[in-house]
């Protein structure tokens, strides 16, 4: 299978139109996550093709979601062309435009939007891809029945070939899409029709690999910052410290003496530099740096500083006065607590955090003759909401802006927010001009949509016999959604699905259980971040499980296997990474350390051995073992490679990273002051996935969540002292040990 | 951190001829000499291969080799590179198929992708002075290429892979 789209040496490749095969259509999505805005424009969308078979046998199938890394680029269109029964190797993909009525994900999370964030494309893509590769697959069964007058039931399909074994006759579906007609109405398929998991021919196999990996060998695969179009000019913004600054006394004269440029423009969001090189505006843009004042009036985020807030936050956290909403409740925690023997408390911590994806945020914009309309070059996670952002920019409607995605150098949850679309879109607006836009690393920085700092108040209380009988979790911080996703927001009442993920136990067996949250309001641009809520809530649920099980005085793995008891598939994981790792073990100085965590259906467990330099504080992870449960798994090579990818991100939150905020401002500019692990701090890593009968779920959060409290964890085996703040910097360790 | 580029400030710097040698090419090129090699490469000679990660060489996704030596091309000037063989991603292998090319498909290493011809450029440079790296030799000489989707244990694999293919 080959991706034709997203190499610079084939994208002039055409796109087979529709006339020359069988096209198949289907309208996935609904109204959710914006899609209502969509729909007052329905009859606009004309293009909804999933598949398309041409009479060259070449198969295209339409990829809904963006390429990140995470592999939906390979996964989906593995799914369809299962059940299609396919030939792998005569599969092309193409990403679908925005158009969430025809391409929405119907996950509940999603209900209906299209939009590649929260790892759950696989998870709710499969049922209906597979539907429709089966629907497909009948289509051509069925004509040829007609064709040569045989029972459609005589006919089996086999790698891109319907077969009539008792004649001896095969055609290639590219020959049956020439005679073939599509029904009014496609066939109906019960859970029935579709392959057993012992049928599959292409999902789980391992000699299949990701179809975009030999593209980012050659340095053909073209990400948003690679596309050239003609008579384009460039752009940066030396952008606002925050949300609401405005530049002042810009003075120009120095930047626009720089050879190249030919525009400076102070806008609500920052100082944009046009110009005719990269080179050119990262000069100039150095020059304003140094020649703009921020007016700071009405900017929520100029007096916070997030060292001075940590006392505010910790207050919050006791106070019983504080406003608080209830994220989740089982049984009477309140009452347990009362009637217990012995009660635990602690707090945890963690700060902001930057996605630091490698290709800084980029748009290239140009619109049209008629003003109302754009194209737009750029990879994004919610290429929709780009398109709704830039259609209020021009005032017309998101189906007049054309989306050219690209490739993704990392998302993470970065490229969720609209921000550097709307951004260019405006310059092209102002300057009648093709603008590519490109943020240097510092203002990328500088503009960071960062994971929130949050204040975690932990409470247990054990009865007589030591029995965990109750749970009290209290987490303040900004809330994500307020920020990340208002509609939400306003719908549910105030909730925060992303910042209060991973608050829930679904798995633990805890009778009276709640969490809550109290909102803060400091005006920073929190966003979706990998691992999403559970990032920071697990690392305070699973560390102290770790406090409860040394109150109880039993092993942490056995206290979460009683908890899990009842639970196969989330026993099973912890037993396997207690296993793997050899748990009863003990290590010469070093230490071990489990965490377990589930992630909307996806479960993992991690178990890590580290060492400590106690002069220096750093904290050396040697081993690392993680087992997975992510349902079935339909390219199991990629689901350990993802499980690896994630557990390092999460290292690398754990050990090293902090945005520290000043007067509403990043303080940190570049990887010389925000580092991110690199190779000499890379643990080996050992991975296995637990098989299982469930449905697939996401592999791109499940992986990070277990990581940071099992390092902390490890250290208090190690030492007998307990790490409760992120990152596990030498600094605090110090701190902590003292 | 205010200065970005080192060699700023150059106010009405000169635009000057100069000839670059790329992947075996010679070409002409017009630009102010202390333009990092980096947007030569990208702007210029469209060669998206390259990357442009940090700006400062702490990423290493803009490395490219020059006189076979890896070489941060954001803060390399144009014109230190003048009468110099350079290579990028695009020149390792005439098909593609240099030895790290292969072993990186055979271990599956690139998640997102970005940082990757850069890791690759930075790895050749090594097995091109070191046929058999130890593991702390291939870490001690890939430590200054970030890659955020964590591929590094894949990385270190394949080049271990290409090494033992040489």
């Amino acid at each position: 299978m080959t991706n034709s789209q997203h190499t610079t040496d084939m994208k002039r490749r055409t796109f087979l139109a529709s006339a020359s095969g069988l096209t198949f259509s289907l309208a996935l999505g609904g109204t959710g996550l914006l899609g209502q805005a969509a729909q007052a424009n329905e009859s606009e969308f004309k293009v909804n093709a999933w598949i398309t078979i041409g009479t060259d046998d070449i198969i295209t199938l339409v990829v809904p979601v963006a390429e990140m890394g995470q592999g939906t680029l390979t996964a989906l269109p593995l799914i369809l062309a299962e059940e299609l029964d396919a030939d792998w190797a005569k599969v092309k993909s193409e990403f679908a435009p925005p158009n969430p009525k025809v391409y929405g994900n119907p996950h509940p999370l999603l209900n209906g939007g299209q939009a590649s964030l929260a790892s759950v494309a696989v998870a709710g893509y499969f049922k209906p891809l597979r539907i429709l590769g089966a629907q497909a697959r009948l289509v051509l069964v069925q004509a040829v029945a007609s064709k040569w007058n045989v029972p459609a039931n005589e006919l089996t399909t086999d790698q891109g070939y319907v077969i009539h074994a008792k004649s001896k006759q095969r055609i290639s579906y590219g020959e049956v899409a020439k005679f073939a007609t599509l029904p009014a109405e496609l066939p109906k398929i019960s859970d029935g029709d579709l392959k057993k998991p012992e049928q599959f021919k292409l999902i789980g196999r391992t000699d299949i690999g990701r179809t975009d990996v030999k593209s980012k060998t050659n340095g053909t695969a073209q990400f948003g910052i690679d596309v050239n179009v003609p008579d384009m000019v460039y752009a940066t913004i030396l952008e606002a410290p925050m949300e609401g600054a405005k530049a002042e006394n810009v003075n120009n004269d120095e930047a626009m003496a720089i050879p190249g440029i030919s525009r400076i423009i102070p806008l609500p969001f920052g100082v944009a530099v046009i110009g005719d090189s990269v080179h050119a505006t990262r000069l100039a843009r150095n020059v304003l740096k140094q020649k703009v004042t921020w007016n700071t009036t009405g900017a929520i985020a100029a007096t916070f500083d997030s060292e001075k807030a940590k006392k505010e936050y910790a207050d919050k956290g006791i106070d019983p006065n504080a406003k608080t909403m209830e994220t989740f409740k089982r049984g009477d925690s309140n009452t347990a607590m009362v009637n217990a023997k012995q009660t635990l408390e602690a707090t945890y911590w963690t700060e902001h955090c930057y996605h630091a994806q490698l290709e800084p945020m980029n748009c290239i914009a140009r619109i049209g003759a008629d003003g109302q309309s754009a194209e737009i070059w750029t990879g994004s996670q919610f290429a929709f909401l780009g398109t709704v952002a830039a259609s209020g920019i021009l005032k017309t409607t998101p189906d007049k802006i054309k989306v050219h995605q690209q490739l993704l150098g990392g998302g993470y949850g970065r490229r969720i927010a609209p921000d550097t679309i709307a951004q260019a879109v405006v310059l092209a607006n102002i300057t009648k001009q093709t603008v590519k836009l490109l943020l240097t690393r510092e203002d990328d920085m500088a503009a960071a949509r960062p994971r929130p700092m949050t204040h975690h108040v932990m409470r247990a209380g054990l009865d007589d016999a030591g029995n965990l009988i109750g749970w009290r979790h209290r987490l303040v911080a900004e809330n994500v959604d307020a920020i990340a996703s208002p509609p939400r927001f306003q719908a549910t009442g105030g909730k925060d699905y992303i910042g209060w993920n991973g608050l829930d136990l679904p798995h633990y067996n805890i009778a009276n259980a709640t969490a809550e949250a109290v909102r803060e309001i400091r005006g920073m641009r929190v966003h979706a971040f990998r691992g999403i809520g559970a990032g920071h809530n697990k690392f305070a649920v699973e560390c102290f499980l770790d406090e409860v099980a040394q109150a109880k005085k039993i092993d942490p793995l056995t206290l979460r296997l009683q908890l899990t008891q009842h639970d196969a598939r989330a026993n099973s994981v912890l037993q396997e990474v207690a296993k793997m790792s050899d748990w009863k073990r003990k290590r010469n100085g070093r230490g071990l350390g489990i965490a377990f965590s589930d992630y909307h259906g996806s479960l993992s467990a991690g178990v890590v051995e580290v060492s400590l330099n106690r002069q220096t504080g750093k904290i050396k992870v040697h081993q690392m073992w993680l087992a997975v449960d992510p349902g079935l798994a339909i390219q199991p090579t990629n689901v350990l490679a993802q499980l690896e990818g994630a557990a390092v991100f999460g290292l690398s939150v754990a050990l090293l990273e902090e945005l520290t905020i000043k007067n509403g401002a990043v303080v940190q500019s570049n990887f010389h002051d925000y580092p991110v692990l690199r190779m000499s701090d890379m643990p080996e890593i050992h991975t296995k996935i637990v098989k299982s009968d469930a449905p697939p779920t996401g592999m791109g959060e499940v992986g990070v969540l277990p990581v940071a409290p099992a390092i902390a964890n490890a250290i208090f085996q190690l030492t007998g002292k307990r790490l409760r703040s992120l990152p596990m910097s030498p600094e605090r360790v110090k701190k902590a040990l003292a | 951190m205010g200065d970005l580029d080192p060699t700023y400030p150059q106010k009405g710097a000169r635009m000057s001829s100069m000839s670059l040698n790329v992947n075996g090419k010679t070409t002409q090129i017009n630009k102010s000499p202390e333009t990092p090699l980096l947007w030569v490469i990208r702007d210029e000679l469209k060669l998206t291969g390259t990357k442009f990660g940090c700006g400062m060489a702490q990423c290493g996704a803009c490395t490219v080799h020059v006189d076979g030596k890896p070489t941060r091309s954001c803060v390399t000037p144009v014109s230190a590179v003048v009468d110099k063989k350079i290579t990028t991603i695009e020149g390792l292998s005439s098909t593609g198929e240099h030895k790290l090319q292969k072993a990186w498909i055979a271990e599956q290493v690139p998640q997102c992708g970005y940082c990757q011809s850069g890791q690759i450029m930075q790895a050749a440079a090594l097995l091109d002075k070191k046929k058999n790296p130890s593991r702390e030799e291939i870490v001690a000489h890939m430590d200054g290429n970030i890659c955020r989707c964590g591929t590094y244990q894949r990385i270190i694999k394949a080049i271990q892979r290409a090494a033992k293919e040489a």
